[in-house]
């Protein structure tokens, strides 16, 4: 029986040197997802400069607080930026605890269950967050922030923070509790995901120089994590400062204090939330800049965080 | 500051798998002792039971005695921290701390521990112990670059100063050149007859030439079959292990019939 020879194949001829359909048509529809990025946020950018624009230029008189704009603003600002710091500082130290209880210490079964209770806090509506921080919480905590106002009178600095208690509870420090509370989920998964990424190898080394669980933590776990733990923060930071139904259910707003158990304080998002169904024209255009003041603080907050992880790359772990 | 190293009837599990069964042995100080054998036959495991790095794993633990000097490290009374303090171990694939720099490494040992040293015996410390691991030449001039940037075979030897560096009474070796090039693993078999002045080095290793080469003493494990613990088959001095053994297993795995 005669053999059929097939021929070798030949380099030449089947297709060129730019690759297949298949390959340029993913490197375009890739690069297309990366420029739409760059403009819807050109886009936003846009639309928010050029609406806040009159407010900006505009002089006291045709504003509607009377003062000139960053006088308006800056409250607005500081309020936002207390708010959020309030609820980083309480946040972050449970959630990291948290996570790391899941990750290093709990056994499979129950911190699985952790896991999901962490899980379904996330999904909670931040509406509820607010009507319970506004109607439970903050009437809880009233006897709280009378003892916190008797605890720290006379002594320099905190009497300041701790002024006279609102009757309500609807506080600055209330809002960053609720707040904090809202972050935590977020704080907590993504901190659980780094921690147990960290390479068993390091672990086991540092156990084999004859290190405690804690030690061999504070030595493998913490520096391999501490880029993910600064991502993860800032991850919850940026929820907290444009957080706007729980601060506006939760805080009654007032004038810029440093009182966070008083009345008083507003936040951007809050101000924002109040006002914009009621505004037009020039208001209008005072409200959206504000959230352009916003926006850029929100971007100067991820930035800070990208220096801080790109500082120590050489170190990270990742070479 | 070595210790004699004595295992009366170990058995290792990992949960309700036992991985080796009825080991015992005695391993002597100033000695290096090999541990050869196929895949699987728990010499490794054997090795993570000497420093107590075997029960970090879920459901893994230990039955039986392994005494340092006659003193019971399974002693409910021994805290495992203290056994890993005097017993080193030195891992399959280099792993300095790559958040630290290689001074850091060599006294992470102490930092880690919170023990607290004058700027001039850390000094003394991290020249004493990369001298020691024959790494000082090459980095005297880059303490503080980080140490995943050495070569494989410097972060190997950069790990042996950092065990060294907290004094330890035995060392063990888990196949430390197999993720290394042949002039590297010479390096570190050179460092490793340096060390038995001082130490007791245990090593595992798949590489017979390597036995050989550096151990005064072989024990030789094997497996029955996959699911069947491993066990010590032979022990003895290892020109006679790879001479004449006793055991034909023995005999058939180091002139290359199986494993």
């Amino acid at each position: 029986m005669a053999q059929t020879t097939t021929p070798p194949p030949s380099l030449l001829g089947a297709g060129d040197a730019r690759g297949r359909f298949g390959d340029s048509f993913f490197r375009v529809l890739t690069l297309a997802a990366g420029v739409l990025i760059f403009v819807i946020l050109a886009l936003v950018s846009l639309y928010l400069i050029l609406e806040s624009l009159p407010a900006i230029g505009a002089s006291p008189e045709e504003l509607s607080a009377g003062v000139p704009f960053w006088q308006y603003v800056l409250p607005l600002a500081l309020g936002t930026l207390m708010a959020s710091a309030i609820a980083i500082l309480l946040s972050t130290p449970v959630s990291i605890a948290v996570a790391l209880f899941i990750s290093h210490y709990a056994p499979a079964r129950v911190s699985k269950t952790v896991g999901y209770v962490i899980d379904i806090l996330a999904a909670i509506p931040s509406v509820v967050f607010g009507a319970w921080g506004m109607t439970t919480l903050g009437p809880a905590l009233v006897p709280v922030y009378e003892w916190l106002s008797r605890a720290s009178a006379g002594v320099p600095g905190l009497s300041l923070v701790f002024g006279t208690p609102s009757t309500t509870g609807r506080t600055l420090l209330t809002a960053g509790i609720v707040l904090a509370i809202m972050i935590l989920p977020i704080i907590t998964s993504q901190c659980r995901e780094i921690f147990i990424q960290t390479p068993r190898l390091h672990e086991e080394a540092a156990l084999a120089l004859g290190s405690t669980k804690w030690d061999m933590i504070k030595a493998t776990v913490f520096p391999f994590a501490r880029n993910g733990i600064v991502s993860a923060v800032m991850l919850g930071l940026g929820r907290a400062l444009g957080e706007t139904m729980a601060v506006t259910l939760v805080l009654a707003p007032g004038a810029l204090t440093a009182n966070l158990i008083g009345v008083g304080n507003k936040t951007i998002p809050a101000e924002i939330a109040l006002n914009y169904p009621e505004a037009f024209g020039l208001r209008q255009s005072e409200l959206i800049a504000a959230g352009l003041i916003l926006f850029v603080i929100t971007l100067a907050v991820n930035m800070v965080a990208r220096w801080i992880v790109s500082r120590y790359a050489e170190f990270s772990g990742a070479n | 500051m070595s210790k004699r190293i004595e295992a009366h009837d170990v058995d290792i599990f990992y949960g309700k798998f036992k991985a080796v069964e009825g080991v015992s042995m005695t391993i002597e100080p100033r000695n290096v002792t090999a541990f050869i054998g196929p895949s699987g036959c728990g010499k490794t495991t054997f090795l993570r039971s000497i420093n107590r790095m075997h029960e970090v794993l879920p459901g893994a633990h230990v039955t039986g005695r392994i005494t340092l000097d006659g003193d019971n490290i399974y002693d409910p009374g021994v805290d495992p921290v203290t056994v890993r303090s005097m017993v080193g171990m030195v891992f399959q694939r280099p792993n300095p701390f790559p958040t630290m720099s290689i001074r850091d490494n060599v006294l992470a040992g102490y930092k880690i521990n919170g023990k607290k040293m004058s700027k001039s015996d850390a000094d003394d410390l991290v020249e004493q112990s990369l001298r020691g691991a024959n790494l000082w030449e090459e980095v005297k001039d880059r303490l503080d670059r980080p140490g995943s940037g050495l070569s494989g075979g410097q972060q190997q030897r950069l790990c042996i100063a950092r065990t060294v560096a907290v004094h330890p009474q035995v060392i063990l070796m888990d196949e430390p050149c197999s993720a290394l090039d042949p002039i590297s693993t010479l390096a570190i078999e050179d460092l490793i007859r340096e060390l038995k002045e001082d130490y007791t080095i245990v090593i595992v290793t798949h590489n017979m030439q390597q036995a050989a080469r550096v151990s005064d003493t072989t024990a030789f494990f094997n497996i029955e079959g996959t699911g069947k613990p491993g066990k010590l088959i032979e022990m003895g001095p290892t020109e006679k292990i790879f001479s004449t053994p006793e055991v034909q297993a023995t005999e058939d795995y180091i002139t290359g019939r199986f494993g």
